[in-house]
């Protein structure tokens, strides 16, 4: 191999000025996490909010939600946010286009918006299937109850639905961390953006990359040990989810 | 807005957009899904085995991949082929491998990792007695899995598996990074020469959608089919 390898270009200062190419990835690393963050709350309260709707016995409002999963879950996440970023602005009158693209930070809001819409059909699958695997005799229970219909979901149903998808709602929380990267095609500065201007300027590749590399393990290691956390104080004693 | 849109550019760039761009992103999903789904069934026989030399690096590799994002893994792979080329060729220099090959070593080696989860659940989903009669019948390992474990496996993952195709057919739109004319870059180009952004992407988008939503449809009908079977 003639790859120079040079560990120590991480201390020396890039051509932006404003600090050590170790800096510029942690700048990126920070624009990872917000936009993970904000994406994911998005996805968590519109994604729950469908999910409900889902197992409603109303007929046009299920098909509506139906239609809502299906159109986000069926086009890439790539395009999706060329549509929110490049197509709306021009579809909007031309006042609110002209906001949208003078906004400050628009790279950052219209891929957590973006990506936290995306990332809304897939928790929205899942919260129904926890939904759905209560056993039926606990919305009869609570009916019988005098409960209404909201305090049915609120008090019986979703305290257990969510414990249910605890782990599949993790994995959806990673990935909504690693689609945070795809916003750098809309010119986010993220991790893997950072990474790769670090690799043009330095020509120093593979440091570049194996850094980005292990950036994201650590993220994805400390979710997941705080998941697992928050499933453990989340357990009801003596009652296993089965899984 | 509306009223200015020329629906007319996506008649004429329609041989470049379908023919060239779609072409393409069909080609890489069917070539990487099945030399995803080769290399994910030796991953996940690799997990199995009680071996921990075998079992072992399997794991870390998967592990590895599915905790990256694709984006970066594009990237790793873009520009770390050509020197794999030079180590295993043993030439001179970094072997070119074209921005093809790259794209589709890459997401070959990355839907694995995936295919192989799939697999190690289909496998494992299928009845221990099963196995157990296989051997007391004195089949070997391989008469095992090609008889009487993988035949039953597939079929039970089959859906998943499907819908994991699916998956990786939106996710070939991210060679958008390294600058390939797929489906999503022919549109772009077009959208950028012509100033015709909104008809283009939302042609797009419209392209993908009809291909995975009547995709799930099948696999949708596939699964139902299949529950009443077993």
């Amino acid at each position: 191999m003639n790859y120079h390898w040079n560990w120590g270009i991480f201390w020396e200062m890039s051509p932006e000025g404003t600090g050590t190419y170790f800096d510029m990835l942690l700048a990126g690393l920070w624009w990872t996490l917000a936009t993970s963050a904000l994406a994911w709350i998005i996805a968590f309260s519109v994604g729950s909010v469908v999910g409900v709707l889902r197992t409603l016995r109303s007929g046009w409002v299920v098909m509506a939600c139906n239609a809502y999963v299906e159109l986000f879950r069926n086009i890439p996440i790539l395009v999706q946010l060329f549509l929110w970023y490049f197509v709306l602005p021009e579809v909007l009158p031309a006042e609110m286009g002209r906001w949208l693209k003078t906004m400050p930070n628009a790279a950052f809001w219209t891929g957590s918006i973006g990506i936290g819409l995306f990332m809304s059909a897939r928790v929205a699958e899942q919260v129904k299937a926890g939904l759905q695997a209560l056993p039926r005799g606990q919305w009869m229970a609570g009916t019988a109850l005098g409960l209404t219909t909201a305090q049915t979901y609120r008090y019986i149903l979703l305290p257990t639905a969510f414990r249910i998808i605890l782990p599949p709602l993790t994995s959806e929380m990673l990935n909504t961390v690693k689609n945070s990267s795809v916003a750098l095609t809309i010119g986010l500065m993220e991790l893997t953006a950072q990474t790769r201007a670090m690799q043009e300027f330095s020509f120093q590749v593979f440091e570049a990359f194996t850094a980005a590399t292990i950036l994201y393990l650590i993220v994805n290691a400390v979710v997941t040990l705080a998941m697992r956390w928050v499933e453990k104080m989340a357990a009801v004693p003596g009652y296993t989810t089965g899984h | 807005m509306l009223g200015s849109l020329d629906f007319d550019v996506i008649t004429r760039s329609l041989p470049y957009v379908l023919g060239e761009g779609l072409r393409f992103t069909l080609t890489l999903t069917a070539l990487a899904t099945v030399f995803g789904l080769t290399l994910g069934t030796i991953l996940a026989l690799m997990r199995l085995s009680g071996m921990k030399a075998l079992s072992v690096p399997a794991t870390l590799y998967v592990n590895l991949m599915r905790s990256l994002p694709l984006v970066l893994v594009i990237f790793w792979f873009y520009f770390l082929v050509p020197y794999i080329g030079q180590f295993v060729l043993r030439t001179e220099r970094p072997v070119q491998v074209g921005a093809f090959a790259s794209a589709l070593i890459t997401f070959s080696l990355f839907e694995a990792a995936y295919f192989s989860e799939i697999m190690r659940a289909g496998i494992q989903s299928v009845a221990r007695g099963q196995a157990a009669a296989g051997s007391a019948l004195g089949l070997t390992y391989r008469q095992l899995m090609q008889y009487v474990i993988l035949p039953q496996a597939v079929r039970n993952m089959l859906p998943v598996m499907l819908t994991q195709t699916i998956v990786l057919f939106q996710d070939t739109s991210l060679v958008y990074v390294i600058s390939l004319t797929d489906l999503l870059g022919a549109a772009a180009t077009v959208a950028n020469r012509d100033g015709r952004l909104v008809e283009m992407y939302v042609f797009a988008a419209l392209i993908y959608f009809v291909i995975s939503f009547g995709a799930s449809l099948v696999v949708r009908r596939l699964q139902a089919r299949m529950a009443i079977i077993r």
